[in-house]
């Protein structure tokens, strides 16, 4: 709607004279910073990386670099066990760590959208892990897992798990360890954007439910959800994507170990890449796990019907 | 003020006058849950949140060795050690230094972009949202390789500028997505009004449009700010020079020595913490208006 008000404005001819800034350039010159930056750092190395997928390229052996066509997706496809368990784990990883964020983030918006004493206080406080880093994260809770300090040791005092246990160094643990840890920090992201769409649901329709004689169970599945349901189909969609790539926390929490127990596929590709320098056969796997991105992003969206019937 | 009325999101909510009290046991308002519905759950979260927070504070301030839970005698030893022998004044200078410069960069070339596809129909237009929507599956750490490469070609490798820039490119999208929600939400009559009234566009955007963007840019910028504070990946990549590190690196070092001194990693957790505290505590109001405003609906 505004849109189409503004096409049709600006050719007023009294405007014409300022030379500068003819209304047919300004929306290029606008976007241009914004379209270079983009082409020169995202665009470009996407690029390189499709090509190098179909290279043997590694800098510490030149004598075999060279076009290799398809050779590197076929050796990650039939070849390359450590291929399969990382695309596993990190599937079994975004799918637990989305799942329970959204289901505490859900709860804990739902929880502090309502009037009590000590909102403020309570979200804020609530909300606090959201800002923290990776690394950060990682940090606190190896203080907060180690065998000898850690909270561990005091959760032993009363029975759960035994001294001297390390839950980041033991490949029974490791997972859940790390789950809780991420979703330490990930639950506020979801709180705080679910709240934020439901400062927009509109009273009345309570009201109204509440004349009916709608229970508070029924008002959250017929009222409260639907309403949130695109917030929530594009948060975990980002979320998800999110999880998928970002390294940070297992890279400095448990490096992928122990025994290869929590290594991600980027963090593989990551690993081949700057530990072995083969370039090529991480820039395949880089197309991969892009390609696979893409199409269960599309898949989501479309089960989901994202946006409704009114687009 | 008429004109922050208008661009609200949603009108005030329309309290009803407290009902008479009902009959039945149900007897409270419709939005009221019973008290300890709310407080039993959110204490127990409360827990599993602040115990963490509590941790890495007690253990940058109780002596090394000490397994005492109360911080006493305290001790900032571990802080003088962190930010002098191991570096971490250097870090706070350096991740404050590109924190900033991402902030600005951010900010202004989103602001541009965004002010361009909320006001124009112009012919790439659709193509130009679409390589936005698709640069959020272009995962940045996969690019590492290609993006030292390139850095490496304009000789900024170990210079802060790779980090500022690479930082900048990854939020650009989303950010320049969420700024254009908000200008569409600004009406575009208001400008008009200031054009007849004989500003061009540049002084109508600044003195009508700019100031009813605070609660968005805020958002925006803080979000840029905080995210390349946090940001590891790329530091530990285009800079080898421990003169030139940033914070995050410097935590993962001290992770990764043979024995962790749990002290100094405490202290300099704490150090990571304090810029983000204060930037969380300054634009909590902000963020929920911002992005009810302009994250998800549009």
């Amino acid at each position: 709607m505004a849109q189409a008000a503004a096409v049709a404005k600006p050719p007023a001819p009294p405007r014409r004279r300022r030379a500068s800034a003819t209304p047919r350039r300004l929306p290029y010159l606008l976007i241009a910073p914004a379209a270079l930056l983009m082409l020169g750092f995202i665009a470009y190395p996407v690029i390189s990386v499709f090509y190098y997928s179909l290279q043997e390229y590694n800098p510490t052996k030149p004598w075999r670099n060279g076009f290799a066509g398809l050779d590197n997706f076929v050796h990650a496809f039939t070849d390359d066990p450590l291929f399969w368990d990382t695309l596993v784990f990190s599937a079994k990883w975004v799918f637990v760590e989305v799942g329970l964020q959204l289901l505490f983030g859900l709860a804990l918006a739902l929880i502090v959208n309502q009037t009590f004493a000590g909102r403020a206080l309570g979200r804020a406080l609530v909300f606090s892990p959201w800002a923290v880093s990776g690394v950060l994260t990682s940090a606190i809770w190896v203080l907060l897992y180690n065998s000898q300090t850690g909270i561990t040791r005091y959760l032993a005092d009363v029975g759960i798990g035994s001294y001297g246990t390390s839950w980041l160094s033991d490949t029974s643990t490791v997972f859940p360890a790390a789950i809780v840890a991420d979703l330490w920090r990930g639950v506020p992201f979801f709180a705080i954007l679910i709240l934020a769409d439901l400062q927009s649901v509109s009273k009345d329709l309570y009201e109204a439910a509440e004349v009916d004689g709608a229970s508070r169970i029924k008002q959250f599945w017929h009222i409260t959800l639907p309403h949130l349901k695109d917030a929530i189909v594009l948060s975990t969609l980002l979320r998800a994507v999110w999880e998928f790539n970002n390294v940070d926390l297992l890279y400095t929490l448990t490096g992928g170990g122990p025994a290869g127990e929590t290594m991600t596929l980027p963090l593989y590709i990551a690993n081949t890449s700057v530990d072995a320098h083969n370039f090529g056969y991480a820039s395949a796997l880089t197309t991969v796990a892009f390609v696979i991105l893409l199409f269960c992003s599309m898949v989501y969206l479309r089960l989901s019907k994202f946006g409704g019937e009114d687009k | 003020m008429s004109v922050k009325e208008a661009t609200k999101t949603a009108p005030a909510p329309l309290r009803a006058a407290p009902e008479p009290p009902r009959p039945t046991k149900k007897n409270r308002s419709w939005d009221e849950a019973p008290r300890w519905q709310i407080y039993l759950p959110l204490s127990i979260y409360l827990v599993f949140t602040l115990i963490p927070f509590y941790w890495i504070l007690l253990f940058s301030l109780r002596p090394a060795g000490s397994t005492s839970l109360v911080p006493w005698p305290i001790t900032f030893d571990h802080f003088e050690k962190v930010w002098t022998e191991r570096s971490f004044g250097t870090y706070f200078q350096n991740s404050v230094l590109v924190g900033i410069a991402t902030l600005l960069m951010t900010t202004l070339v989103a602001l541009a972009g965004g002010y361009a596809l909320a006001r124009f129909n112009f012919k790439i237009k659709r193509a130009f949202m679409l390589a936005l929507l698709c640069s959020q599956f272009v995962p940045g750490a996969l690019l590492l390789v290609p993006l030292f490469e390139t850095f490496a070609e304009l000789q900024m490798i170990n210079s802060l500028g790779s980090v500022i820039i690479a930082e900048t490119v990854f939020q650009l999208p989303l950010s320049m997505i969420l700024i254009s929600n908000f200008i569409k939400n600004v009406p575009y009559s208001l400008e008009e009004a200031a054009w007849v009234d004989g500003c061009n566009r540049m002084t109508a955007f600044r003195i009508v449009v700019l100031p009813l963007l605070r609660p968005g840019l805020i958002a925006v910028g803080s979000f840029a700010f905080v995210h390349s504070w946090n940001h590891f990946l790329f530091a530990l990549m285009f800079l080898n020079n421990p003169e030139k590190q940033t914070i995050p690196v410097g935590l993962n070092t001290l992770m990764g020595a043979d024995s962790v001194d749990l002290g100094a990693l405490a202290a300099g957790g704490i150090i990571a913490a304090v810029p983000v505290v204060i930037v969380f505590a300054f634009i909590q109001k902000w963020l929920i208006t911002g992005f009810s405003a302009g994250a998800v609906k549009g």
